[in-house]
């Protein structure tokens, strides 16, 4: 066990874990953050994503000992109020069926288009290829993404 | 303070009439709902009222006009916590902005069914929803017509606002919804003309998408209560295995670890009901503090495992007493094949389904026959959430908190185990991240129920995706082999289909094309196995119809016939001079999706240069046809577009059953390209996203078009039948674009194959 001060959607917590203990547990056990979903646990669903510094990571695969202090962003704190032109696109196209695996998808295109604002069929199918929907969303997460990307350009 | 208002047991009792003039008149008793449940917002904030009057069971009314309505049904992804509340609010006349839903918890007393499986939700609460909400909103008009001293007649309700037509008085629901409360319920109220729907037939929106996209807690794997112990199953490694004997020091001094125990998942003289299938009898369960740590002290338990004998079960499956063997032994999937094999083609042991005309006599005097074979394996669910729940029991009350389709059927699963009557049993269900009707068997109910009994502690049981993937339940492997018999004109004259299964048979014997051919034999078999199966999106017809489908446009092709005028041609038959009499579909609904999927993909003028598949099925009430086109890319396919024409008779919410659709296209694509169990010696070869293949974004399709057929037939199920048309529609296209006919699931092999022919070809 050792404490860990880490950086979580703009505020500092402390954690007493086990230095191995994925962010995803942390998140989830410890800072009742559970909107990061558990899929996999082996960085092959997306589920996990966060941002690290902005870009995307499965925090299932990271150790909350190599979190340092990096800026780490959940879906929780993707905006404050739920607004961010990623989430808005999810809700005018109503991307969701089960809805499990969105948390990640939308971390994962956030990330993309911060990257790259104008992504074309290519780029999005390349970046959001290690995210899962099992119920097969991909469709709508495709004309979300370039909903919001629409939206990023014009605001 | 908000309080809500409840009533006194009387079970709901319903009866219908059909009125002369298109309306329904329904008679009935309610029983309110007998427990609160916390408030979930919609995606746009709304005013909370003081108090809440509840007019029955489905629905109650805030003071200032809001209403809740509470979904009955488990939430898997199909929507229905959007699309049942929407019925019962168009009978209300409320308007859908000022609706709150919320997901209702097991109540036997007030709902039936309460059940997520067999796309069966809507269709068979279509009446008793319209009743709420009709039975509601005759309350309100009844307190009206007091409070506004005028004859009921003269109101009508518009939006929640009920309006005297000879004066302008008017009045909201909120304010009258106290005197409502207190009424005498109706014994009779008429529900609306189709043609007077405003919002059953438009999109709405997910209730619980705000929800989603801020990351809320909602799944079952959310739950966190104070004091909850974290515990994970360690089950056998192999199907024919099982539990020998366990070393719990070797892990207890792990950190977190709390407990080590052995837990029965049901009682040895226990008589399993359909969905109590599980795999394994005992399983060690390792209990800690945190999900981290259990995982670990989870891969470092010595366990020893041993052969297990045969086991029998008596089950009492929908009051069918039923015996399941599970014969000892560890399986592989060659093994598997090999006696699929043998049996389809020496007809040992085989029943005799159906049998029209002289199948024998048709085959013999054939100009030309077809004779093909059909292999798909074992499938896993793979839900994107895993396995879980919560269970709190004490000795005076159970309370379980998870993801579940079946939850009055886990209430007596639970009541037996535990040894504690129903009414201290209570079950709340989550939204699900996902349910393909996996949840339908809850042995993960009785596991964290026994298990919290045991540890006298709150308990979330979790299975990590490797438990989840190697437990069983899968969707079984199947087999068929089909003959076909041409005269010299080209016309079917003999069909034959044999079909079977580990451990169930996939044939539908009076499904299409029986009753379009005058000789007809449908014969199925079955081999028992250890390795559990459950339902999975489309039971049986997730397999068969791709195969029929594809058969058939073999057929056709041998026939000379394009494979669209083929199957119209057939249906015809069925229409006009049907063969038998026990045909389970409706021959023009079945011909009407394929006329509006030949518009929609312009299959008459825009097939040329295209490597276009077609096919189409029945199959919960529905009709769903698919065409699909698709070209060969780097090795794999890339699937262009999907055109999707269905009969579903109304379609409550078009945008959400759009969203549906979709994914069933994507689901069934991804399933027949892609997915496969398979076993060495009784161990699943698969058991994680990185030996499973999952369809991906670049897989999918990249351009879905779904269409509907406009009827104001009742409306039937949604959540199935677009899954398994489409792997017809993909291996016929397959073929288009390879020259080669598919016959083997996971169609990825046969083209991997088909590509490394090329290559040493070349
Ligand atoms: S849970 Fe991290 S990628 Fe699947
Ligand atoms: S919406 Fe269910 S897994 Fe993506």
């Amino acid at each position: 066990m050792a404490a860990f001060k880490i950086n979580i959607n703009g505020k500092t917590e402390t954690v007493d874990v086990d230095p191995q203990t994925p962010l995803l547990w942390v998140l989830r056990d410890h800072l009742k953050l559970v909107g990061t979903k558990y899929g996999c646990g082996i960085a092959q669903c997306g589920a996990c994503t966060v941002h690290l510094n902005g870009s995307a990571v499965r925090s299932c695969q990271l150790p909350i000992s190599a979190v340092q202090e990096n800026q780490v962003t959940t879906i929780e704190g993707l905006s404050e109020n739920g607004d961010h032109p990623v989430q808005q696109a999810w809700l005018e196209v109503d991307v969701p069926q089960c809805g499990y695996c969105q948390a990640g998808q939308i971390m994962t295109a956030s990330a993309l288009l911060k990257e790259n604002p104008n992504p074309n069929d290519e780029d999005i199918e390349t970046a959001m290829n290690g995210n899962i929907c099992r119920c097969g969303t991909y469709t709508r997460i495709k004309a979300a993404i370039k909903t919001a990307a629409s939206k990023t350009q014009s605001a | 303070m908000k309080t809500i208002k409840t009533g006194i047991g009387r079970r709901s009792f319903i009866k219908s009439v059909s009125l002369a003039g298109g309306g329904l008149v329904i008679g009935f008793n309610w029983m309110a709902c007998k427990r609160a449940v916390e408030a979930e917002n919609k995606n746009v904030a709304l005013e909370m009222p003081e108090e809440w009057f509840e007019l029955n069971g489905y629905l109650k009314v805030g003071d200032n006009g809001v209403v809740t309505i509470y979904s009955p049904n488990p939430e898997i992804g199909q929507n229905v916590k959007t699309s049942m509340p929407m019925i019962v609010a168009e009978e209300l006349d409320v308007d859908w902005k000022n609706v709150v839903v919320e997901q209702a918890p097991l109540n036997t007393d007030v709902f039936s069914r309460q059940l997520a499986g067999g796309s069966q939700s809507i269709r068979q609460g279509w009446e008793t929803l319209r009743m709420a909400g009709a039975t509601a909103r005759q309350m309100l008009l009844m307190a009206a017509a007091d409070q506004l001293q005028v004859p009921i007649e003269e109101l009508s309700v518009e939006k929640g606002i009920i309006s005297h037509k000879n004066s302008d008085k008017s009045i909201g629901f909120g304010e009258v919804a106290a005197a409502a409360s207190k009424l005498e319920v109706p014994e009779e109220v008429q529900l609306k003309d189709k043609k007077d729907f405003s919002i059953i037939g438009t999109s709405r929106k997910n209730v619980d998408a705000k929800k989603i996209v801020t990351g809320k807690p909602l799944y079952g794997l959310d739950t966190y209560e104070d004091g909850m112990l974290i515990a994970m199953i360690v089950q056998p490694p192999a199907f024919g295995k099982r539990l020998k004997s366990f070393d719990a020091e070797s892990i207890k001094d792990m950190p977190g670890i709390v407990d080590v125990v052995e837990l029965e998942t049901f009682k040895e003289d226990y008589k399993r009901s359909a969905f109590d299938i599980d795999a394994f009898d005992k399983l060690v369960v390792v209990v800690g503090k945190s999900t981290w740590e259990v995982m670990n002290a989870k891969k470092a338990l010595k366990v020893e495992w041993e052969e297990s004998p045969d086991i029998i079960h008596d089950m009492e499956i929908f009051g069918r007493e039923m015996t399941v063997n599970h014969p000892k032994g560890l399986e592989n999937t060659d093994g598997h094949k090999k006696m699929m094999e043998q049996i389809a083609s020496k007809g040992t042991k085989i029943e005799v389904v159906r049998e029209d005309g002289s199948p024998k006599k048709a085959f013999k005097n054939a100009a030309k026959t077809v004779e093909r074979s059909y292999y798909a394996p074992f499938l896993a669910h793979n839900c994107m959430e895993p396995m879980n729940f919560f269970a709190d029991v004490t000795d005076e009350k159970a309370t379980l908190i998870g993801p579940i389709q079946t939850p009055e059927f886990m209430e007596r699963s639970v009541s037996e185990r535990l040894g504690m009557p129903k009414e201290k049993i209570d079950i709340q269900m989550t939204r699900m991240g996902g349910g393909f009707g996996r949840r339908l068997y809850g042995h993960f109910v009785t596991e964290a129920a026994a298990l919290s009994q045991k540890l006298k502690a709150p308990v979330k049981l979790v299975y990590t995706r490797e438990d989840d993937m190697a437990f069983g339940t899968y969707r079984p492997s199947y087999h068929v082999h089909y003959k076909a018999a041409l005269d010299e004109n080209n016309n079917l004259v003999g069909f034959h289909v044999r079909a079977g299964g580990i451990p169930e048979s996939p044939l539908f014997s009076n499904r299409f094309p029986a009753g379009a051919v005058d000789n007809y034999l449908a014969e199925s078999w079955t081999i028992d196995s250890n390795i559990t199966t459950g339902a999975f999106r489309a039971p049986r017809s997730n397999f068969i119809a791709g195969a029929e489908q594809s058969f058939l446009d073999e057929v056709a092709e041998a026939a000379g016939k394009d494979p669209i005028d083929f199957r119209l041609d057939l249906l015809k038959k069925a229409k006009e001079n049907p063969v038998g009499e026990k045909n389970d579909y409706e021959p023009e609904r079945y011909a009407g999706v394929l006329e509006l999927v030949r518009k929609r993909s312009n299959w008459d003028t825009g097939s040329t240069g295209k490597n276009r598949g077609v096919a189409a099925y029945y199959c919960h009430n529905s009709y769903v046809a698919h065409v699909l086109d698709l070209s060969l890319k780097n090795e794999g396919v890339s699937i262009e577009n999907v055109y999707c024409a269905i009969d579903c008779g109304i379609v409550v919410n078009p945008d959400a059953a759009t969203n549906m659709a979709e994914g069933g296209s994507i689901d069934g694509i991804g399933s027949a390209m892609y997915g496969e169990i398979s076993f060495d010696k009784g161990v699943p070869q698969q058991n994680n996203f990185d030996n499973y293949r999952m369809i991906r974004h670049s897989e999918a399709p990249k351009n879905i078009d779904v269409a509907f057929v406009q009827n104001d037939t009742d409306p039937t199920g949604m959540g199935e039948p677009p899954f398994p048309p489409v792997m017809g529609a993909l291996a016929n296209a397959l073929y288009k674009a390879t020259g080669k006919r598919f016959y083997s699931q996971p169609f990825i092999k046969e083209l991997n194959e088909y590509n490394e022919n090329k290559v040493l070809k070349s």
